[in-house]
Parts: structure tokens; C-alpha cells; sequence
């Protein structure tokens, strides 16, 4: 093999992850009235966390993310369905949410909704099933090559 | 006017988009049906910037940003694939 030298990529994804995060969170948040949401949310972060493999490598990935893909996944599937079942004991129907105005000292009139909590969830569930795809597949492709 | 001018600037955009597929389908090597690849996931993003001003609308603009996000880890997804034959190292230094 050639020598390998990715400086222009690496510098590049340095940069670039922390906006594509940064979008992330913000489509998360918009995610109640506008466009977005937990699930692109997620997916938007699994993007970030793709470009850095594609620049960089697995083991340096695996050693900057110490959670278990599988076990976040399986973590946010039963918050989601948690959150869905706690309208229930209320007497309301599944999914239910209610949300009510807190004023904050900067930001002023905001509102919070139960619904965010079920968004987590989703997010979760979506970026540990797919980054633990993307992970055991390149692994299993890098251990094949050797 | 200013309408006619913005379909106008749409319909050049989709004629670009057009002769490009040409070079996707029969570009004579990778490389190039790679850059034709990332010239309609541009000329895509114009024409959805377009239309929002056509519409007077702010939503798409989040669409145009992770359209974008998505076009360049595809590019450079492809463009490794055919220097390296491997999508991820499992450890770059070795």
C-alpha cells in the first residue's frame, strides 16, 4: 500500500462534524412545530459519526465513544414506549401528552412539552440500531480483508 | 417578471441536470460518474433554494442543509471507495 495521507479530509471532517451535530440538535428541538424531530435528529447524528469513520478509523472511533450501540438502542425503545404508557395511568388515551408554559430568566416564555421525552427515545432507538449496523459491518468487512 | 425569471432559472438548472445524467450513464470512467454524481446533488440543492424563494417559504431550508450534509458524505463515501477499496479502517496507522 501507498503511503496514506488524508490531511485535507481530516481537517475538513474536524470542522464539519461539530456543524452537522450542531444542525442536529437543532433539528431535534424544532422538532414540534417545524420540520424534524427525534428520528432525522438521530440520523443526522449517525451521519456525523459516519464522516468521521470514513476520515478517520474504527478503533479511534470505538475509543472516543465508550457507549454500547446496542445497548442505547434498546434503552431508547423503552423510554419511547415508557413515556407512551405513563399517559395510562392518568386515564388518557396511549401517546397522550400535555405541555405547559415555564418562564426562564433568558430565554422568557418557553414551552415544555411530554412529548420531548418521547423524541429522546426515538433518537436513541435510531442512532444505536444504525450505528451499530454501520460499526459490525465495517468490522466484520476489516477482520475478512486481513 | 421576477417570477418568470426564477421558472426560467429552474427549468436551465433541471435542462443541467438533464445532460448530466448523460455523463453519469455513460462516463467513461468512475471518477467521473462520481463528479457528475455530486454536480446533480448541487444543481438539486439550487433548485430547492429556488423554489423556496418561488414559494415564499422558509421550510425547505432544512431540507437544502441536510441535503447537502448527506450529498458530501456520499461523495466522499465514493471517492474513498475507489482510491482505498475499503470503506473504514479498522486502524489507519497500522
Amino acid at each position: 500500500m501507498g503511503l496514506k495521507n488524508d490531511v485535507i479530509l481530516q481537517t475538513v471532517t474536524k470542522v464539519a462534524v461539530f456543524i452537522i451535530l450542531a444542525f442536529s440538535i437543532h433539528l431535534f428541538i424544532g422538532g414540534h412545530h417545524n420540520p424534524g424531530g427525534g428520528f432525522v435528529g438521530g440520523l443526522a447524528v449517525v451521519s456525523a459519526f459516519t464522516l468521521l469513520l470514513l476520515a478517520f478509523d474504527l478503533k479511534s472511533l470505538r475509543a472516543g465513544l465508550i457507549i454500547n450501540f446496542e445497548i442505547l438502542a434498546i434503552v431508547g425503545v423503552l423510554i419511547a414506549v415508557c413515556t407512551g404508557m405513563s399517559s395510562l395511568l392518568f386515564n388518557e388515551p396511549f401517546l397522550n401528552q400535555i405541555f405547559g408554559t415555564i418562564n426562564l430568566p433568558i430565554l422568557g416564555e418557553t414551552e415544555f412539552a411530554t412529548a420531548v421525552i418521547f423524541d429522546t427515545g426515538v433518537a436513541f432507538a435510531v442512532l444505536g440500531t444504525a450505528l451499530s449496523i454501520i460499526t459490525t459491518i465495517s468490522e466484520d468487512i476489516c477482520k475478512w480483508r486481513q | 417578471m421576477f417570477r418568470i425569471l426564477l421558472i426560467f432559472s429552474i427549468l436551465i438548472l433541471s435542462l443541467s441536470i438533464v445532460f448530466t445524467m448523460y455523463r453519469v450513464i455513460i462516463g467513461p470512467s468512475l471518477p467521473d460518474r462520481i463528479i457528475a454524481m455530486d454536480c446533480i446533488g448541487i444543481n438539486l440543492l439550487a433548485i430547492m433554494a429556488i423554489l423556496s424563494i418561488l414559494l415564499r417559504t422558509y421550510a425547505f431550508f432544512d431540507v437544502i442543509l441536510l441535503f447537502g450534509i448527506l450529498s458530501f458524505i456520499g461523495t466522499v463515501a465514493f471517492s474513498r471507495f475507489i482510491e482505498r477499496r475499503a470503506l473504514v479502517d479498522y486502524d489507519r496507522n497500522k
